[in-house]
């Protein structure tokens, strides 16, 4: 205890983090075992998992590089197409599956990583609202791609279009594996309660030794003055690219682990649109720009929500926006800041006695 | 030769003559003071200097190599440091992360070293924290390491930029009105300060201040600047009694 106490502050509050994660994980999974959680629930594990994993991306373009982008339904969009296409691919090669799931993860978040780097290239010269203006269209350019992309293979071997089935011209022992706005369909259901909290650790891992390293200390340098970051020497460009591409490569991640939780995936403006990226968002304000812990802690409140709500019917979308709001509020108000503040420094007062006490 | 050589530097904004012939040569381990009215162009100079804005025509040479044309950052990499007339922190960091940033491109790890705290990583990381230590304990910063820079009192948040400058190893360090905002006691102690850096560091310095006690009292050379146009350049007693000057900036 004394040694955790001597640690740096960051150090700790990043093993809190990780400490936190696990510790709901075992209480899901003993919750689980035991029959305590509905079916809906646990259909919402992986989902939450997504989520918190897109919302870890976002969070380190928005808190971090201090960019909004509201397009990173679009690169979670490409990390689940490009998972999704590779593992159908393979589907019949007789590969080992958890090789396969792997190597989907990685050709996922890689191919997120590289649209996230070429999209950056001409949005990073905007600022503020215009940058986010420019995502979102970004955002819905590459999912309106997607749905008229029809992928297929025969025994010649690939064939692509972006017109229609017929003009793919398959032969007779052909297969459809992207088939336009019907998307990629059974697709082998990988992702796992499990697997989602091993990505958002190691998520957490990479941006929160990002963050505490010479480049993460370019990055909030050029976030917090541009003019000053270039005086001493920082390339501009280069850190921006980098934390954008790594923002989208996570949130690409995250698409992976949802593309194997559906066995239809179709891109949709309900999850790929910019209804999406803007929940995300939420997510990221809400649990307060810059908190890695605090994103993860709002997309676990708000996905479940709806569902813990689902009694009320009707009511359920509102009570959903009135407790948004009466959260919004209690985190970020002044008024509210200030009072939490006051309590937290009484409860350490009191505290800090206490132990005083007993050392006497 | 001179250290720093600028001959018939001059900039327009559409039709305004910021700076018009504007010509200084810097010996190694001076310092050097331009001084002069508000808006007679001397930040512009500076902002020349570091790059930010392309000048019009003329020549900046740095040990004989020219600066025009160059990036902010290829500047800095030449070797060239400023501070800032309204002070530019990275104001979200802790005091010690600001001097950390400025010795960014002297002490190199790649981004994946650092994500996976490769040996590397500690080592560099250990170098990087005792010289920033260092250099705040020149400024008396060492024991407010751990601070959030913008929760500094002004005078040390100018400190700080200075120490920030001197992280990145420049051979010219540029300072921009660095006394604004201070009582007559904290300008003292930076005098002591700047003269310290010169001499410890070896540095030259050119700085921009309307506190004529500080440049009367440190700058050994000045240039004065009026409607963007060398006024009077010289020995500082001699240019503080040029009656020109006197006429222009300091009153009669």
């Amino acid at each position: 205890m004394k040694k955790f106490k001597n640690l740096k502050k960051t150090t700790k509050n990043n093993l809190i983090t990780y400490a936190m994660v696990i510790i709901a994980f075992i209480v899901v999974q003993i919750m689980v075992s035991g029959g305590m959680m509905s079916s809906l629930m646990q259909g919402l594990l992986v989902p939450l998992c997504t989520y918190s994993i897109v919302a870890i991306g976002l969070n380190l373009c928005v808190g971090y590089l201090g960019e909004l982008s509201l397009g990173h339904a679009g690169f979670m969009c490409v990390g689940a197409f490009s998972s999704a296409f590779f593992t159908k691919c393979m589907a019949t090669t007789g590969m080992n599956e958890t090789v396969r799931f792997i190597l989907a993860i990685l050709i996922g978040t890689l191919t997120a990583a590289i649209f996230g780097y070429l999209i950056g290239i001409p949005v990073l010269r905007l600022r503020g609202d215009y940058l986010a203006i420019v995502t979102l269209a970004f955002g819905e350019i590459i999912k309106n791609i997607i749905n008229v992309m029809y992928i297929g293979r025969d025994s010649n071997g690939f064939h692509f279009s972006l017109k229609d089935k017929a003009s793919l011209n398959l032969g007779e022992d052909g297969e459809m594996l992207v088939d336009g706005a019907k998307g990629i369909t059974r697709i082998p259901h990988q992702s796992s309660f499990l697997i989602g909290v091993i990505l958002i650790l190691i998520c957490l891992v990479i941006v929160f030794h990002l963050v505490n390293s010479r480049s993460g200390r370019a990055i909030m340098a050029i976030r917090d003055n541009r003019i000053a970051a270039e005086s001493v020497g920082i390339n501009v460009t280069k850190y921006k690219l980098m934390a954008f591409s790594i923002s989208a490569a996570i949130a690409g991640a995250g698409g992976v682990l949802y593309a194997h939780n559906l066995s239809t995936l179709t891109a949709l403006p309900a999850n790929f649109g910019y209804n999406m990226s803007i929940m995300i968002l939420v997510f990221v304000v809400l649990g307060g720009m810059g908190s890695f812990r605090g994103s993860i802690i709002a997309a676990v409140i708000l996905t479940m929500l709806p569902e813990v709500l689902r009694g009320l019917a009707d009511y359920r979308m509102l009570i959903y926006a009135i407790v948004l709001i009466v959260m919004m509020l209690f985190n970020w108000a002044p008024k509210a800041i200030e009072m939490r503040e006051k309590f937290s420094s009484k409860m350490k007062h009191i505290f800090h006695k206490k132990q005083t006490e007993e050392v006497q | 030769m001179a250290m720093l050589e600028i001959k018939n530097l001059g900039i327009s904004f559409g039709g305004l003559r910021a700076v018009d012939r504007f010509e200084v040569s810097i010996e190694k381990g001076q310092l050097y003071g331009l001084i002069g009215p508000n808006g007679a162009g001397k930040t512009t100079v500076f902002n020349m200097l570091t790059g930010v804005y392309k000048p019009s025509d003329g020549i900046i040479k740095l040990d004989g190599k020219d600066l025009v044309g160059k990036s902010t950052i290829e500047i800095n990499k030449e070797g060239v440091a400023r501070t800032f007339q309204n002070i530019r922190l990275f104001s979200d960091q802790s005091v010690l992360d600001n001097v950390k940033i400025g010795l960014h491109n002297d002490h190199p790890y790649s981004t994946l070293t650092g994500i996976l705290r490769l040996p590397k990583y500690r080592k560099v990381e250990k170098e990087m924290n005792e010289k920033a230590l260092e250099l705040l304990k020149v400024f008396e910063l060492d024991e407010k390491a751990d601070y959030l820079a913008s929760n500094l009192p002004y005078g040390q948040q100018r400190k700080l930029e200075i120490a920030r400058a001197l992280a990145t190893n420049p051979k010219l360090l540029l300072l921009d009105e660095p006394a604004a905002g201070m009582n007559p006691n904290e300008t003292k102690e930076l005098m002591d300060t700047i003269r310290f850096v010169r001499d410890e560091f070896d540095m030259t310095i050119l700085l921009i201040e309307h506190d004529m006690k500080l440049v009367s009292g440190i700058c050994e050379e000045l240039t004065v600047l009026n409607f963007g146009q060398v006024l009077a350049q010289g020995k500082t007693s001699d240019v503080l009694n040029n009656p020109e000057v006197i006429k222009a900036y300091l009153g009669e």
